[in-house]
Order: C-alpha cells, then structure tokens, then sequence
C-alpha cells in the first residue's frame, strides 16, 4: 500500500482526530489562560489565604502528573458523584495542568516589571487595581508571551494524553488506525507529522505574530 | 567565495640575512563589504617592540587578531620566523594553512586581550599551567616551577592560588601576562592590555611589559592608547589609518615631529582628550 | 459518596512501592541517555558543517514539538513492521531518552553560548586543542548556568514515566492501572499514585533549586 493510498483510505479518520485535537486544545487554552491569571495575580495577592490556596492549586499540578490527573478526574471523581464526559475530563486536566504551569509565568512576568513602573503609578495615586490593569499587566504580558508560545506547545502535546482516557483525538486515531492495519510507521508517522505542523506551523507563527502586535502596542517595535 | 589569489607571488620561506620575526605581506582582511586592512605590509624585527596606534576602527587590533590566527585574512601571507603562518606549503606552492599547521606554528606565538580572558573556574596558578601541561607536554612539577617563577615575576605569587573572581582588573592582566608567557612564545601581542583597567592599576601592569622590554629578548606587538607609555618603551611607533600605516617611526620621531596630516590631527585629538 | 479503604490502601502500598521503585529507575535510566545524547545534539550543531547543523536543529524541534506519548507508540510499534522486535523497557527508554535529549541540548546549547567568546580566543592563543577547549575549558563554564534547566527536566522526566504504560512498562501507573482492573477500585491506586509523585516531585526540586544556588554562591556567580 502506498502512502498515497494509505492517506486515501484512513484520512477520515486522521483528519476527524485533528479536528477534535485542535477543538480540545482550544477549549484547554482558553481554560489554562484563565486559571493562570487567576492563580498567578492570586499568589501575589496582600493576603495569605488566598496566596495559599493559589500555591496548593499551582504545586499541586506541578507536582504531578498529567497522566495521573487525567486518570483521577475521568475515573475517581465519578466516585463522588462528579462524573464528566471523557471530552470534558479531557480540556479540564489538560487546562488545569498547563493553567498552573502559566501561573507561574504570570507571577514571573509581573515580578519582572521594573519597579519604577510601580512607584511611577503610585504617584499619581492610582488604585492598586487600576495600576495592575492599566500599568503592570499589559508590559506583563510582553515580558510573558514568549515562554507562552512554548507553554502552548507543551499543552498541544499534552491533549494526546486525552487518548488514554478514550477521547478520539488525532493520537486516539492513530492508535486505532495501527490496530487495525497495523501500518504504524504510517500510522503514527503522519499523526506525529500533524502535530508537527500544528505546533511549528500555526502555534508559532500565530504567538510570534501576537508578541509583534503587543510589542506595537506598547510602543517598543 | 572571492576570487582565488595567486600566491606564487610570495615566497615559501623568507631566507638571508636579516629575516624579520614578524612579516604581513600584501595582507587584506575584510567583513563582507568592510575593508578592515588593506594591503598591509609590515615587517617586525627580532627583539623588536614595535606599537600600533590609530583611531578606532583602523585596523590595528584586527592585525594582532590575524597575527594570532583569531582571524582568517582574505589577501596576502604573514610569515613569522621567516616561515609562512597563514600558508603552509604543499608541492612546492602555498595553501591555505591547515589546523594542524596552524598549531604547530601558533606555539611561536602569545596574546594578552583586554579582558584579560583568564578561566574563571581555575587558580592563578592554574591559568598558567593548563597550556605548558597540557599543549606542551611539560611535566606538572616542571610547569609549576615555571609558572610560580613568572607569576612572581609579574608580582603575583602571593594571589597564585586566587580564583580571577578575587583579584582587581590589573591583578588579573598580570596573571594573564604571567599565562601567556609560560608558553615561551617568540613573539607577543598586547590587545589594548589596559583599557579595560581603572586609571590607578594602570602602571602595575605597564610596569611589568616595561620589565619584559628590558629582561626579555622577546619581539612585541602592542596595541594602547597609553600615548606616553607608547613613547617610552616603543622602538617604532605605527601609526594606522583606515587600514593601512599612515606613518611610522620611532617614538620620538613620530611623536615630536609628525609628517602626516592625519598623525599631527591624531595626536593633538588624543592629547586634548587627556 | 465515594469510602476510603485503609486496609485496601495498605494492602496495595508495597507493590506500589516496589513500581515506585521502576519508576525512579525509568527517570534515571532515561535521564542519563538523554544527558549524553543531548550532549551530541548540542555539540553536533556547533561543526563547521551546516547540513548537520540544520539536520540536527530539525529533529531536535520535532521532536520537542510532537506528543512523547506518539513517539512511544512509534518506537515501540513501527520496529516490528522492519523487523527490530523492542521489549517495552527499551522502546520507553530510547524513546523517553530522546524526547528529553532534545530538551537538554537546548538546555547545554543556552550553556555553551553563555560562554564568552574571550574566552575560546584565550584557548586559541594558548593552542589547546579542540577537545580540551571544550572539556577543560568551555563545558566547565557551561555547566552551571545549565544546572537549573536541568533540574526542571529531571524532575520533567519523572512525571513523565507515567506515560511509558502505554507499553506496559511496569511503572507506577501501569502498576495502579493493574490494581485498579483486579479489583474494580481506582480511588486508592490512582490517588495513592498521585501522592507517591507529590512526595517525590516537590522536595526534589526543592532540592534542585538549592543545589543550583550553592553552585552559583560557590562559583561566586549572581
């Protein structure tokens, strides 16, 4: 069988996988953003327990592993009464894993904004939220954009994992395709080649275009 | 590629009296578009010290960097102790030097920089014998001696066992004087050796190159915006404008009667400056 | 609701204990492939020759860009189609040991350009040679600033084990995985999993962190 062939015959598949690969990291992004500014603007918060509940949430994560976060969500919280469809499961652990690794970015990028900057909004009386939205934040998120465009890579590859929990993700595809042809260089070549293109090709490019845009933005390109 | 040079024209080994230690023969060095040295002809005598002044950008520290074979040259063959440095011959004709070639006359040859470059993760001491030990094969009692001898020549023995971490800008510049001599070159370099020092450790290191002139038999180069330490210790003084050598004398000379144009403006600029 | 079962927990605690310790072996196993093949990647794209230079640049992108879990598949299955038969050990630890080789040569790549250029000049003047720029010279300066990357892969490497079940390597999750189908529980396997990883993961890198400022403070570096 060529590989023309190949494609022909099992490019359905592969390319519904893809579908709900890009759909899962979409919805895992939009999750991860939000649990990251949260978490992170929290750990630099004036009061302990809000601290605290943002580093217990943060090292958490960190600390294990997204495989085992997966496992635990989709087959242990159903045992308290908590059961979530294998999609759901899914973007939850991806973006809950990945959301406390950009936490840390967040707080990084934050830390890192001269402290001039601070002082100079102080002076001219600005509330302490006022300054964060409209000072720190946005040089924040200069500082913060590139490790981003990582991290996002690092969250497409993690969605592959949503596979051992039986959501039919574009690696879920390429497993089942190799079962039933067993062709595994073809199979899980092109899936790696997918994912390849995915990253390199639109997660990239779209992150570089963005740090550009911001850089305009505050002035500094 | 640029165009291939034809190098019959310099001979494979400089023969006959009075064979320079040092000799740039038609050398060119370029950058892309910049023309760093343009057809450079310099000869340097044993024994000889010979400093190069000149405004930034002239050339002058790019000859000390072809002469240590941190830079490819584009044009021309630089020969030292009459045999050819950038070349190497094969069948009778010049080639393009080869590393091994390239080491092996490179031993003839040692350089202080700026920024002293000393290995911040060895001693003093150790600076010194990493390249007597291990490029020249000397054993580690014999090196030690060697170098224990001139970093008390250079006044640093008591700081031999110091980290460069722990010692000041010209206490450094000593042990790596002190590092580059323990490889007994015939010919050495100094890269603008005190620029990068603060104003009051400036003469300790002058004063040890002041020593080397008077204790040592050794042909120098020396690149230095130190007018007055140029004048005293220099046998001939060249002067580079873009490239190439304006003009060149010996220090009294060069500094009391200029014949250029262009010296006389340097001189009285780096004069007003002080 | 779901109840917790202490004499099941304990019941099952040794041979999760016993997966715990496949599980470091794993990581280390992977860890030392990945240093010294991460070493080659990182040197192979400092020859003069530029076809290397890109080829290696590309594998090492594609790899750090793709899914660990796919290129375990790869290893493990598309050997047989050619006639290489891997057990699930060796297919994980080339694969694991690749994937975070990539991630270490940037690691050492990052190194090696933090070193500055005076001081391969000052290798050159004194005439040492090639391989003793770089080990006595250069990949001593280079360290250091790395130590910290490295840590975050070691650490990396560990919560990534789990992934190598997919093979059947007898790690900690293959091992929760199996406890949980003989005896149709999943709460204590799996969460017990999760505070194996927790107790490893978090002092270690506690540790990893003050390893690296002592070097710094040592190397008199910050």
């Amino acid at each position: 069988m060529s590989y023309f062939e190949f494609l022909v015959a099992h490019g359905d598949l592969l390319l519904s996988g893809t579908l709900v690969t890009a759909m899962l990291a979409a919805v895992s992004i939009a999750l991860a953003i939000v649990l990251a500014l949260t978490a992170g603007l929290m750990r630099l918060a004036p009061a302990g327990p809000v601290r605290w509940v943002a580093t217990v949430y943060i090292e958490f994560f960190r600390g294990t592993s997204l495989l085992v976060q997966l496992y635990w969500i989709f087959f242990v919280l159903p045992l308290f009464g908590l059961s979530l469809d294998k999609f759901t499961a899914g973007f939850i652990g991806v973006g809950m894993n990945l959301g406390a690794y950009g936490a840390e970015l967040v707080r990084g990028a934050i830390l890192s904004v001269p402290k001039g900057q601070w002082e100079a909004a102080l002076a001219i009386n600005m509330s302490p939220l006022t300054r964060m939205r409209r000072i720190i934040l946005p040089q924040a998120l200069v500082i913060m954009l590139p490790p981003w465009g990582n991290l996002l890579i690092e969250l497409l590859k993690g969605t592959a994992l949503v596979s051992l929990i039986s959501v039919a993700d574009l690696t879920f595809q390429a497993k089942q395709i190799n079962a039933t042809t067993f062709m595994s260089a073809k199979a899980f070549g092109t899936a790696l080649i997918i994912y390849y293109v995915m990253a390199r090709f639109i997660i990239t490019p779209l992150m570089r275009w963005l740090e550009r845009s911001m850089a305009r933005k505050l002035g500094r390109a | 590629m640029e165009q291939a040079e034809d190098l019959s024209q310099y001979p494979l080994e400089l023969t006959g009296k009075n064979v320079p230690m040092v000799r740039f023969k038609k050398v060119a060095k370029r950058y892309g578009s910049l023309t760093v040295l343009e057809h450079l002809d310099l000869d340097v005598a044993e024994g000889e010290m010979v400093t190069i002044i000149g405004p930034s950008g002239s050339g002058k520290t790019t000859v000390l960097r072809t002469l240590m074979t941190l830079e490819r040259i584009n044009e021309g063959v630089i020969y030292v102790d009459g045999k050819p440095l950038t070349h190497m011959e094969k069948d009778g004709k010049l080639v393009p030097a080869s590393q091994k070639y390239l080491r092996a006359m490179r031993s003839k040859i040692g350089m202080c920089f700026q920024h002293f470059n000393l290995f911040p993760h060895m001693t003093a001491l150790e600076n010194c014998m990493e390249g007597p030990v291990h490029v020249l094969g000397i054993p580690r009692k014999q090196a030690r001696e060697r170098s224990e001898e001139l970093l008390e020549m250079v006044g640093m023995a008591d700081k031999r066992d110091q980290h460069p971490s722990r010692l000041s800008g010209g206490q450094q510049q000593r042990v790596a004087i002190a590092r580059a001599l323990a490889m007994r070159p015939k010919v050495m370099l100094f890269d603008e050796v005190t620029s990068a020092l603060d104003p009051e450790v400036i003469g300790e290191v002058t004063n040890v190159i002041r020593r080397l002139v008077s204790d040592y038999n050794l042909t120098m180069l020396m690149v230095t915006h130190q007018m007055g330490f140029a004048r005293d210790i220099s046998d001939r003084v060249c002067f580079f404008y873009r490239g190439r050598i304006e003009e060149q004398a010996p220090p009294s000379e060069l500094f009391g009667d200029p014949k250029s144009d262009r010296t006389r403006q340097f001189l009285s600029a780096v004069k007003e400056a002080v | 609701m779901a109840d917790w079962d202490w004499d099941f927990t304990w019941e099952i605690l040794p041979r999760l204990l016993a997966a715990t310790v496949n599980t470091l072996l794993a990581a280390g196993i992977g860890y030392i492939i990945a240093m010294f093949l991460g070493l080659a990647f990182a040197l192979a794209q400092r020859t003069p020759s530029n076809t290397l230079t890109m080829a290696v640049r590309e594998a090492v992108e594609f790899i750090r860009s793709t899914p660990l879990v796919l290129q375990i598949f790869f290893v493990f299955y598309v050997g047989p189609e050619f006639g290489v038969v891997l057990s699930p050990w060796v297919a994980g630890m080339i694969a694991i040991g690749l994937h975070y080789a990539a991630y270490l040569s940037e690691v050492y790549r990052g190194g090696l350009e933090n070193v500055p250029q005076g001081q391969w000049e000052a290798a050159t003047s004194l005439n040492l040679s090639t391989a003793r720029t770089y080990f006595r010279i250069i990949i001593p300066q280079a360290l250091p600033p790395s130590i910290a990357g490295m840590g975050n892969y070691l650490v990396g490497i560990f919560k990534d084990t789990p992934v190598l079940s997919v093979i059947g390597v007898a790690e900690l999750m293959q091992t929760a995985n199996s406890i949980g189908s003989e005896n149709y529980r999943y709460l204590e396997p799996y969460t017990m999993v999760g505070i194996i990883f927790l107790l490893i993961s978090l002092p270690s890198a506690a540790l990893l962190r003050s390893f690296d400022a002592w070097v710094r403070r040592k190397l008199g570096m910050n």
